[in-house]
This record gives C-alpha cells, structure tokens and sequence, in this order.
C-alpha cells in the first residue's frame, strides 16, 4: 500500500502527469502540426478564392443563351459556342488518335515488356514525354504535322500534336490499371491453353477496362485546357461560325482552322480590347467547370472501382 | 476447327461477343501483336521525333548565321530589327531562372510541408478530399491561370506594392508556384508513403514526437523522393508557357527586383512565332530556344528518374 502510494503521489511527480521533457515534446508536435496545417491551408485557400473570385465576377454573364450563342461585335460580347464546339472537336480528335495507342503502349508494357534496357528506354521516353514542355510540342506540332505532313494550319494537326502531348497520360493509367489485374487470373488463362493475345483480350482488358476509362477521361481534361500546343497549329483567334442548323453542330472539318475555349480566353485577356469583365470570367468559368468536372468523373470513378474492388 | 473456336468462345465466357468475334480476333493475334509493340516502342518514336522536327526547323539557322557565343551570352534580343537583328536570349534565360527560382522559393516548403501534412498528420476523409483537391489545382488549365493573374493577381500587387504594372516577376513567380505545387505535393506524398510503417513505428516506440519522426526519420528515409518532387516541380515551371506568358509582362530585361517585367524562353517562343516569316532568321531562331528548352527539361526530367530509380534501387 505504502509504495504504490509512493509511486501515486511521490517526489517523481506522478507516473501519469507528464515531465518537462514530455511536454515539450507534445508541444513540438502540436507547432509542427499546426504548421503542416497552415502551410497545406495555403495552397488550398488560394485555389478556393481564386474560384469563388471567378464566380461571382461570371455570374452576369452566365445564362444559357451565353452557351449557345456565338461571338459578335469583334468578339466583345455574345456567346461562346463557336468555341465550345472547337474544344470538343479538339479533344475528340485527339482522344481517337491518343486512345487507342496509349492503350495499346500500355498493354505493350505491362503485358509483352520484359525487364531489358528496351523497356527502360521505353519507360524513360514516356517519363520525358510528359516532361517536355507544351510549347515545344508546339514546335513539333509545326514541323512534323502542319509542314512536314503537309496538314497546314488545321483541326487535323493541332488534334494530333494535342494527341502527342496527352499519350502518356494514357499510357501510365493503363499500365497502372492492367498492373492491378492479379497474376493468378492471367495464369489460370494460360493454362486452358489461351495464347498471350486471348489472355489479354477476354481477361486483361475486360478486368481493368474502368481503370482504363479513368485514364482517358484525364486525357480529356488534361486536352481540353491546352493552349499552347494549338497556339499555331489549328486555332485561330476567329471562326465565323453559323448560328443555327445543322451547320452550327459541325462547323468545322478536319482541314479547317477552328476556335477553341483556352485559346478564346487567351484572345480575350491579350488581344481584343473592350470586352466586358463577365464575358472574360464567363469564358473562364465555363473552361474551369469543363475541365474540374471531367476531373472529378475520374476521380470518382476511381473511388468507385477502389470501392468494388474484389480481389 | 469448329469445336476449336467453340470452346474458345466459352474461354472467353463474357457473352457479351458472338463466337464469330472471337474467331476473327483470334485470326488478328499476329497483328495484334505487332501493333501493341509498335505502339509500345511508339513513345521512343515520339521523343526521336520531337526532337527531329523541331532540329530540322532550327537547324538551318544553327549551324549557318547564329553566333552561338552571342547567342548564349547577350541580353540583347532584337529579333524583328530591319538594320541589325540580335539575337542574344541571356534576358530570356534570366527571366527563365529568375520566375523559376522565385516559384520554387515559394512552393518547395509549402508543397512538401503540405505533403507531409496529408501523409503523417490526418487520415481517413480529411486525407483523401485534401488529395482530391490538390489533384484538382493540379488540373486548372495554364491559361485560367494567366487569366487570373492577369485579372485578379495583377491589381492586388499594383495595390499593395505600388508597382507601375502588376504583370512582373513576382505575379508571375506566385502563379508558377501555385502550379508547380500539386505535382510536389503528389509525389513528395508517394515517397512519404514509400516509407515502410516499421521505421515509423520503431521511431514512435522509441518516444519520438510526430516533429521528430518527421525531421529525423522520414525526411532522410524519403530524401531521394522528395528530391525528385522538387525536380519535378522545376521541370514544370521551366516547361509552363502559357501562365507565364500572361502573367510576367513580356519585357525583355534582366530584372533588377521583384517588380520588373521579364520574358521567359518559353513565352517568347508563345509570344514571337505567330509573327515571324515561316523559314524566316527569327522564326529558326524560336525554334533553336525549343532545342534549349527541350534539353534543359530533358536534363531535369532524367535525373529526377534516375533519383526515383535510386530509390527502387535500394529497396531491392
């Protein structure tokens, strides 16, 4: 009784109160906490004003007729449709040139690649892809598709530079994908006798084919908010467009030079004067949503797969 | 040959295909074959490529009337200049460096203290919806960057620094540094993570606080990963044209504070190509600055794989 006493309430200071050392410790941690916290809080804030700033000043302009209309008066007021449709040309022209490759490169990596200086070369091209800066990809896109190839100034080069550029994209989200299919499914094909192709065809693909989208839906986002690489290979600062008809759906064919939303925003904030701050924001804003939305389709589709995920 | 391709089909067991489908891509196997190794090798091909086309644009001008000393070590850059055209980019290297340095002063802490943030201090929602957002800055397009800088950022730095423009090095600096940021702040994460729970918890037992778990412990553990954050964030605010473009000015100098103009290598290619003559002195010119670019960036990126690969290295 005598000694636990001791131990309770004696001259050590408590077996559960706390020495100075300790507390010390917890205050250490407690400024390290707090300033992790502010520091994470700094990047999130910016990007939360910014947006809400952006909103508020769009929100005159915002309505549908925004949407639909084309731009008029030298491109100071009216709508923004003409580029909205070049944006989605943009990126669908892109998306059949970058999809179809970027899948099959990363099959090619994951499925046929064995660990050899090849594969490393292959796997250090893709990392530098993704690294070269998108204005050289303009460059390219200039010397390769618009001159060498002989497409000019068109949707058609400029969806192919926009295809170049977002392939690795692509290419890492596939390979992740079809990396997540678990060995034992691929053995268990091959042992009824399935060549390498059938394995990939009727087992690979079909198991990994939503981890995949989730990679194509970035390529989109990621497509869609280039200004850059279209700068000088297909977009143009003005289109006319017509307003209503079948003809306002498909305004542009694959030869045609088009417009674009980045590029219409960039036009708006550096080369045309007189227009009004809503239909600056507007634009910006409907870019914002596009590309956020896209994002977020991704993002949650992964949440989902991660969700049902069975194996 | 027909029970063949039958039992096949219900190797296949999905329904969703006829037999017939599964015969004629079971035909195309050889093809297919050849087109996944090609498209793998496709990326080798795209890089060639790249820089092939950009070499041939520029070299005529390369190897025939540019001075490459003067090139490289003249601030002068008078490229439309009817009498005497210059072409020195020292400026534009500068201002490259300049906004650069800035940007990874301001988001080299903030990225990796935010890394550390959502790998070690919080769990569960508050973890993934901070991943979420930070995955989402990282998708805001350069050019609503350069809107904002020019629309919002801009006054804000007039106001409170009294600065005749607001589209200097600094605007440009805070926006490069809010776009290189996610990148950092994504992969500094992944090495955090790399880390194994073992250190943590021999650290933790051995009466460390969360501080110095973090300082003593996983810093020098994920040191090589979040080396290759930092340069990964560098390579893409050397590589960002169309923000910097908007948000430094455009002024050709070598800038003497915070609050000068500058123009960088890649927002003069942005800037100046839509103007030149193609095939032109000036227009080879832009296209030798991509040459620079592609092999700066080509440098930064190598290493920060060779980093990664270390690390890789050392777990096997």
């Amino acid at each position: 009784m005598t000694s636990r006493d001791d131990a309770g309430g004696g001259s050590t200071g408590g077996l559960f109160t706390a020495t100075p050392l300790e507390r010390r410790k917890r205050a250490t941690e407690a400024i390290a906490r707090t300033v992790f916290l502010a520091m994470t809080l700094m990047l999130v804030m910016p990007m939360v004003a910014v947006l809400a700033t952006v909103v508020v000043k769009a929100w005159p302009a915002l309505s549908p007729s925004f949407i639909f209309d084309n731009p008029k008066d030298y491109m100071t007021s009216g709508g923004i449709w003409a580029p909205l449709v070049g944006t989605f040309f943009l990126v669908l022209g892109s998306l059949l040139v970058s999809a179809p490759v970027g899948i099959l490169a990363g099959v090619y990596l994951n499925e046929y690649a064995r660990d050899n200086w090849l594969t490393r070369i292959v796997n250090l091209a893709v990392v530098n892809l993704a690294g070269v800066p998108s204005i050289v990809h303009a460059l390219f896109g200039v010397g390769a598709f618009v001159l060498a190839a002989g497409m000019g100034r068109s949707l058609m080069a400029a969806c192919c530079t926009l295809a170049v550029m977002t392939l690795p994209v692509i290419i890492t989200s596939t390979r992740e994908a079809l990396a997540a299919v678990p060995m034992s499914f691929r053995e268990a094909c091959w042992n009824l006798g399935a060549t390498r192709w059938q394995t990939i065809r009727t087992v690979v693909l079909p198991n990994s084919i939503s981890g995949i989208l989730t990679g194509v839906i970035l390529q989109v986002s990621r497509a869609a908010g280039e200004t850059a690489p279209i700068l000088f290979t297909g977009a143009v600062f003005f289109v006319p467009v017509a307003d209503h008809g079948w003809e306002a759906f498909f305004p542009y064919g694959p030869g045609d030079r088009c417009m674009a939303l980045s590029m219409h925003l960039f036009t708006l904030v550096t080369q045309v004067h007189g227009v009004s701050d809503a239909y600056q924001y507007g634009t910006a804003v409907v870019l914002i949503a596009l590309v956020l939305a896209v994002n977020s389709l991704s993002i949650g589709l992964r949440g989902y797969l991660r969700s049902q995920k069975r194996w | 040959m027909n029970g063949t391709s039958e039992s096949q089909g219900r190797v296949a067991g999905t329904g969703r295909f006829g037999p017939w489908f599964h015969r004629v891509a079971d035909r195309a196997e050889p093809l297919m074959d050849w087109a996944i190794r090609l498209c793998g090798w496709s990326a080798i091909l795209f890089v060639v490529a790249i820089l092939f086309f950009v070499f041939r644009e520029a070299a005529p001008m390369l190897f025939g009337k540019l001075d490459l000393v003067e090139f490289l070590s003249s601030p002068n850059w008078r490229p439309s200049s009817e009498v005497r055209p210059q072409y020195g980019i020292l400026a534009l290297l500068v201002g490259t460096l300049a906004v650069t340095g800035l940007a990874m002063v301001l988001a080299v802490p903030l990225g990796l203290g935010a890394a550390v943030y959502i790998s070690e201090f919080c769990k569960g929602k508050t973890k993934e919806t901070l991943k979420v957002l930070v995955e989402l800055l990282a998708a805001i397009p350069s050019v609503v960057w350069g809107f904002v800088s020019y629309a919002v950022l801009a006054p804000i730095i007039v106001e409170i620094t009294g600065a005749p423009v607001g589209v200097n090095l600094l605007n440009g600096g805070v926006i490069l540094a809010l776009m290189s940021v996610p990148i950092i702040v994504s992969v500094g994460e992944d090495a955090l993570k790399a880390v194994p729970d073992a250190y943590r918890e021999a650290a933790l037992s051995l009466g460390a606080n969360r501080w110095e778990l973090v300082y003593r412990v996983l810093f020098p553990a994920a040191k090589n990963g979040l080396l290759a954050a930092v340069l990964l964030g560098v390579g893409r605010a050397i590589g960002e044209t169309m923000a910097v473009l908007m948000a430094t000015g455009h002024a050709v100098q070598i800038p003497q504070g915070l609050l000068d103009p500058i123009c960088t290598l890649t927002a003069t290619i942005a800037a100046e190509l839509g103007e030149t003559v193609s095939g032109g002195p000036h227009y080879r010119v832009l296209f030798v600055i991509g040459l620079v670019l592609f092999a700066v960036t080509f440098v930064v990126n190598l290493t920060a794989d060779l980093v990664v690969k270390g690390i890789h290295h050392d777990k096997s």
